[in-house]
Formats: C-alpha cells, structure tokens, sequence
C-alpha cells in the first residue's frame, strides 16, 4: 500500500459530484488527505519541487467520483475474525470503491461501550478505508438497557441500533428515540418483527409452502416499520423542535417503503436503504436451497423486488447499503435452515448499480453515484464526505464505467466468499481508490 | 437529509434479463438420485414402477444376487420405523451390506456436521446414501458434498418421494389392476383427498405433485391452521375442500395424516374440534365414502385422525402400503446402485 502522498493530481478525468453539481472534465489536485483544487484539466500548476513529488494518476476516460459510502456492514471484529477482520473488510471496501463504511455492533463483545467503538477505530485495526462504528442502542442488544448514548457519540458512533435484534417494545423503542435525537444520532432500526419470523428462513408464501421452509410474512417488516413510524410522528407532536431520525434498514417489502414514503410526505426524518440482492434478487433464487440466497430480511415477491427499483428510481430511496454480511464457507455449506443470514456485497455494488440502475434501467450515473456516495453521507453525517469540492476529505474513487468484467468471489478481498453474484457480469472496474489521499486500492 | 426528487420516468425494463444464480444444481445431480418426486419423468415412474414388480415376484436367491456386498448406508437424523425398515429389507433382499447411522448414537450427536458424516460414509465405502433429516433440503446439500447417488427418505416439510411411489402402486392396485402403462391421464377421472396436517407433511407435498401428473385430482381437506390456501397454488390438479364429508363424497381414495405434534411449533389445536371435523370414522365413511379406499402413511394415532374401526376395517390399505414399500423400495436402491444394469434389465421387460 501507497504511503500517504503529501500530493496527489488526478488528471483528465470525469468528475461527477452531485453535491457540487458538477459532471465535467476535471483535474483535481489532493494535498494532505484534503481536496486542495478542482479545476479545468491543465489549469493546476505545481511549483517544479511539487511537481517532483506529486504522485500524478491518469484518469482520462474515467469516472472520478466521491468515495462510496456503505452505510450498513458487518465487518466481525472483535470476536468474529474467521469471518472478516476490519482489515480484510475494509480492504473488500477499497476493492468496491468505498472509501468509508458504518460497521454494525453485533460483534462479539457486542459494540454497546465507547471502549470498543474507539478499539474498532485504532489505527491498530489496519484499516484501509475509514471505519464509522455504529452503537447498540441497548446492553448486549436485549432491548432493556439503553446505552449510554453521549459516551458512545464522543467515542464515534455515529447512529445507534440493535441490528438484527429488533426493538420490539413500544416503550423501550420510544425512549431509545428520545434519547437518540437528544445527542444528535440517528435510530437505525432492522424492521422484523420476530414475533412473526420465528424458525422462518425465507420469505412466506407458495415457494416456502412448496420447499417446506417457514416462512417470514411481509407484514413482520412492514409492520415494525409502521410501528416506529407511528412513534417518531407521537414524539415530534410532543416535543417541540427535537426531530427524531429513524433509519429503516435494508427494506425488502413494497409495504416498508410505501409506508417510508408515506411518512416524508407527512413531514418526518425517516430515510430509508436498500441492499443490491434486494433490488436484483427473488426468492426464486433460492433455488434447491442455495445458502447464497439466505439472508434477513429474505429476498422477496418479484412485487417486492420491482418496487426496490421503483422505489430507488423514483428518489423514495436514501441510499444503497450493502449489509455486507461475511460468513466463513463452512458456516454456509449446511442445511439451509441452519445456515446464518448474509452474504458478501462491498466488491460487487457498484458494478452491480452500474449494470443494472444504469445500464438496463437508465438511472443517471449522477444519481447512483449519490444513492453510493453523496446521500448516505447526508444521512450518517459524515462531513466533509460523499462531495469532493474543496476542503473536502480526499475519498476518492475513479473508475472505468463502460468496462464489464465477471466477478469471481474466489478473488475477493473479504475473509469470506458468501456471495451470490458469483458468475455474474458486472459493470464499471473500480481503478484507485484514495482513502484520504492514499491509495488504497489500484487496479 | 435531503432527497433527489427529480423522478426519472425512464420506461422501467422489467428485469426478467436478471441471470439466475443458483450454484445447487436445479435437479438431483447423479441419475440414481431421488431428491423429489418433480426428478421423476413418468418414464422414471414407469421404469420404477415395472421393476417393483419384477423385483417382487423374483426368486429371493436369485435377487438377492442383484446388489450382492454393494454398500449403502442409511442416515437416519429422525426416527422412522417403516421407512428405515422397509429400506433395510429392500437393500438386504437384494444381497447389499447396509449400515444404519442414527443421529442418538454417532458422532452426529458430537456436532459433526452432515457434509462431515456424509463424506466419512463414503470413505467407508457407501456407494449410496438414504437420508431421513429434519431440514428440508438436506439431501440436496449431502448430494452435493458426496458426489454420491442419494436417496430422499423424508427431508423436514419437504418431500419424501418413496412414499409418493408407493402410494401410487397403492392406488393402481386398488384402481387400474392390470394397468402397467402410465401416461399422463392412467389416473383421470380419480379424486385423492388428503386430508389433516397438510402444512408440516412431506408425504402431502410429494403426492400432491405426483398424483397429478398421471390425471388424478388432489383434494386437500383441513383446516386453516394446517392447510394454507396457497396450498393449492403448489402446482396443478390441486384443490381445497374443507367440508370433510363434501371431500370424502367426491373421492375414491382418501388419505389420512397424523397430526405432527413435533412441528406444530407454538400452534395451538382444538384436538376435540378437529375430531368432530376431521376424523375419519366408520361412521362417516359408510355414509359419504362406502367404496373409498383408505391410506395412510403411518404412524397412525388411532382415535384421533381415524378410528381404531377404520383403521382395521374393510376399506383400510393401510398395510398394502407398507407391503408395497418394500417393493418400491426395491426398485429405488437397485436404481441408486446400479443405474445402468436396471436400465438394461428393466428394457427386457
């Protein structure tokens, strides 16, 4: 890996910054892990004892583009390194083009102190690309004790959940709420009411009839997601001017974002996220019990899948979040109803989003770009990220977008190799990726 | 946080060009695998159907020459009786070393893991595996690791296709003596009724994909808590009929289930609402079914699905099926082992 260059000049390239509006030609000088000058191509000069030690990347004839930003992965560490350490993690990021992602608390010791949120941000983790933790929003994610939301903020938290352990009661949702808007952080909820799910390993309906499966009914998610909806809309009646922020989670069912929709329209903070396999995928893909194609929320309906795409087409959609979910191989070659949830998705997202969004379903790279980079920044508030105007962190990703290639999961960067896509033809070949000035990724 | 409204009314291409990706293969690999009764072409079933006869009515010396000292073994993770026995004598009537390993008394029990067991089986020599497994899809899985001929003896809620077979030669027995073509209307005209605890049955969910394909109409007869609607949205041939005795009077053969009281999972029943409905007694059967012939893949609970009368009376073929299971099952290990020989033999006919 690159030593951090004090200076780097990017040249001839592409630059699509939706924050900034800008989709031109560009040249765009880095200095000290900031943006120091975008500019019409030649215009940056450089004193000759600059021009000696600048590190210069031809970037004619590809997109330059804020680093991605994956709001919503599991990188396993602590406790989990047979699946993924932050390094490999992080380093599966760089290769994807992400130049920060947010790391869920379900590791083990569970992240609900402001001691591990800091451990997972030491430069001792050899991380690649920047590391955002995200806090349990209760001890060991049981959904009783609230943590301790001001130390986990001050250690760089930057939201709180309790991810695949869903808030269930109404009082305990409401207080994690208020005391999340109190110090600034967004409530990530994933939306399943477990109630409903129990001993379920796909979506419920005739397939799971027919494969013998139970079945996760639609209404466990779009159910809870209506629930906390209904409690952000009590909270800002009663409070005056605190706003609540709920994030919904990777949402599968054409009822969750409807209902995600619904509630902006009624002027509430409620964003929302989709992952690629969600927007790509059905049940049907499970096949004869393909473990690749378990996950939690399971891929759904052809419905659900077509109102993913609509919902990312139309703008309903926040942001593309990955839930990077790494799984050791002998952890997912078992009997499907004993496999764990999740596959991989940093290496394969944008060339995923390239490939289909744009490519088949004509959505401006501009604009997933944004959905990648720009939004989710917004939403997490990462400041100084997912724009590249001067002053800005020097995240960078640059890439060839006209380029199909076929991903191979034996090649990835991750730990784990739980991927469905593998075989699939993908768009867009990830060049550099600069983390802060460095270059944390060529290819 | 702020969000691009700026809708895009591109023409939205449904994506049906999205590439399937299922790295399991979508059919039972080796051909004398039998991982669900969708595997089967009614060729298949023809073919298996001959040769548990011919194996049947074969001198017992000279069959038990067939298979002499080939290798299976059974892995049983649930308990089973007719099954695991019928099996057995199957696999030893044709002269095959068969091993039985339980899940209570192996190293399944120290956490070892099916694809573990399985390839540890066919280092000790197995040539085919029988698998009865709580997971549905497990053979898939064990299939895959091995490489081996594997044979689905009942996989979770799934399916369990050697019981579908036996049915079948059950029910031509009882209704087309003598047929020995099958074609897709041998049994049009017939209503099967299945009926009790179709959500959790692997035997329902076989048959009701079987019987069809010869022209039979399934009936599926429960209530809502054990029989789904989207039940009957499984595949063709298929239809739902809660009235019991409405069921039983359209129907030449009627299928009785147990209730799986493992598998309920928190599922309250009314045990005494569901016999008023659903059981099947003596009464009932010699007012709306007095010709029907009556099965049932065991075990049975006498009194509660069906009446000890029933169960012992004229109209129950309750022990052919396990007489026919033997037969069937016969034709499925010889098919397993030695795919290619039963072919050739199965041609002289």
């Amino acid at each position: 890996m690159n030593p951090a260059a004090p200076l780097t000049l990017i040249r001839g390239g592409r630059l699509i910054d939706s924050a900034a509006g800008i989709d031109e030609k560009k040249d765009l000088l880095l200095c000290d892990g900031r943006v120091a000058e975008v500019a019409t191509p030649g215009r940056i000069r450089l004193s000759p004892e600059d021009a000696a030690h600048a590190v210069t990347l031809d970037a004619t004839g590809l997109v330059v583009a804020p680093g991605l930003i994956d709001i919503h992965v599991h990188l396993r560490e602590p406790g989990q390194t047979h699946k993924e350490t932050i390094a490999t993690g992080t380093a599966a990021a760089a290769a994807g083009g992400f130049t920060a992602v947010a790391a869920m608390p379900n590791t083990t010791p569970t992240n609900d102190s402001p001691e591990i949120t800091r451990w997972m941000q030491s430069p001792e983790r050899s991380a690649s690309v920047r590391v955002f933790p995200i806090g349990a929003a209760t001890r060991g994610l049981r959904g009783e004790q609230i943590n301790d939301f001001a130390a986990l903020k001050a250690a760089g938290a930057v939201a709180v959940t309790d991810d695949g352990h869903p808030i269930l009661r109404d009082n305990i949702m409401r207080e994690v709420l208020i005391a999340a808007t109190r110090h600034g952080l967004p409530v990530i909820q994933h939306a399943e009411d477990t109630r409903l799910t129990e001993g379920a390993s796909m979506n419920a309906g005739t397939l799971a009839f027919r494969l013998g499966l139970r079945g996760m009914p639609p209404e466990a998610e779009y159910g809870l997601v209506e629930r906390d909806i209904r409690l952000v809309a009590e909270l800002e009646r009663e409070s005056k001017g605190a706003r609540p922020h709920l994030h919904v989670a990777h949402t599968s069912t054409a009822q969750a974002v409807a209902a995600v929709h619904q509630a902006r329209r009624n002027g509430l903070r409620v964003t929302c996220e989709v992952a690629p396999h969600h927007f790509l995928l059905t049940e049907q893909h499970i096949g004869c019990y393909n473990t690749h194609a378990k996950m939690n929320p399971p891929l759904r309906s052809e419905a659900d899948r077509d109102a993913m795409i609509q919902g990312i087409l139309d703008g309903v959609v926040d942001a593309i979040a990955t839930d990077h979910a790494p799984h050791a191989a002998h952890e997912k070659e078992v009997e499907f109803e004993r496999a764990p949830n999740g596959i991989t998705g940093l290496e394969t997202a944008l060339g995923l989003c390239l490939k289909w969004l744009h490519g088949e379903w004509h959505l401006p790279l501009s604009r997933v770009l944004s959905l990648l980079s720009t939004q989710p920044a917004a939403l997490l508030g990462f400041k100084g990220r997912g724009t590249l105007v001067a002053g800005s962190f020097a995240d960078v990703v640059v890439f060839d977008p006209d380029v199909e290639w076929t991903w191979r999961a034996a090649d990835s960067r991750s730990r784990s190799r739980n991927s469905p896509f593998d075989g699939w033809t993908l768009r867009g070949r990830v060049r550099y990726t600069l983390s802060e000035g460095r270059i944390v990724h060529s290819a | 946080m702020t969000v691009d409204r700026q809708s895009v009314r591109a023409s939205r291409t449904v994506p049906n060009s999205l590439p399937a990706s299922t790295p399991f293969p979508a059919i039972a690999q080796h051909p004398g695998s039998l991982l669900s009764v969708a595997d089967l072409t009614l060729d298949h079933i023809a073919h298996i159907l001959a040769r548990a006869s011919a194996l049947e009515s074969e001198d017992p010396l000279a069959r038990a020459h067939r298979l002499a000292k080939r290798k299976i073994a059974l892995l049983f993770y649930e308990s089973s009786t007719r099954t695991r026995t019928s099996f057995e004598l199957a696999a030893k009537s044709l002269g095959a070393d068969t091993t039985l390993v339980s899940s209570l008394s192996s190293s399944i029990e120290k956490g070892e893991s099916l694809k573990d067991t399985g390839l540890t089986l066919r280092a000790l020599g197995a040539e085919a595996i029988l698998l009865r497994h709580p997971n549905s899809g497990a053979p898939w899985l064990l299939e895959q690791v091995t490489g081996l001929p594997v044979l689905n003896a009942g996989d979770g809620m799934h399916e369990h296709p050697s019981q579908a077979l036996l049915d079948l030669r059950t029910i031509l027995a009882c209704l087309r003596s003598g047929v020995t073509a099958i074609a897709a209307d041998t049994l049009s005209g017939v209503t099967v009724t299945i009926t009790g605890d179709i959500l959790h049955s692997r035997v329902a969910r076989s048959n009701m994909l079987l019987l069809p394909r010869l022209g039979a109409q399934v009936q599926l007869c429960g209530p809502p808590a054990l029989l789904p609607a989207m039940a009957a949205e499984v595949g063709p041939g298929i239809r739902i009929e809660r009235d019991f005795d409405r069921a039983l009077a359209s129907s030449q053969i009627v299928m009785m289930l147990r209730i799986q009281a493992e598998r309920l999972a928190g599922l309250q029943l009314d045990l005494d609402e569901y016999r008023r409905d659903y059981q099947l007694t003596a009464a009932r059967l010699a007012v709306h079914a007095p010709a029907a012939h009556i099965l049932h893949p065991g075990p049975i609970i006498r009194g509660l699905e069906l009446t000890a009368e029933v169960a012992d009376g004229p109209q129950s073929r309750i022990l052919d099926q396990v007489r026919n299971g033997v037969a069937i099952r016969m034709a499925l290990v010889e098919r397993a082992l030695n795919l290619h020989t039963s072919a050739v033999s199965g041609a002289a006919q």
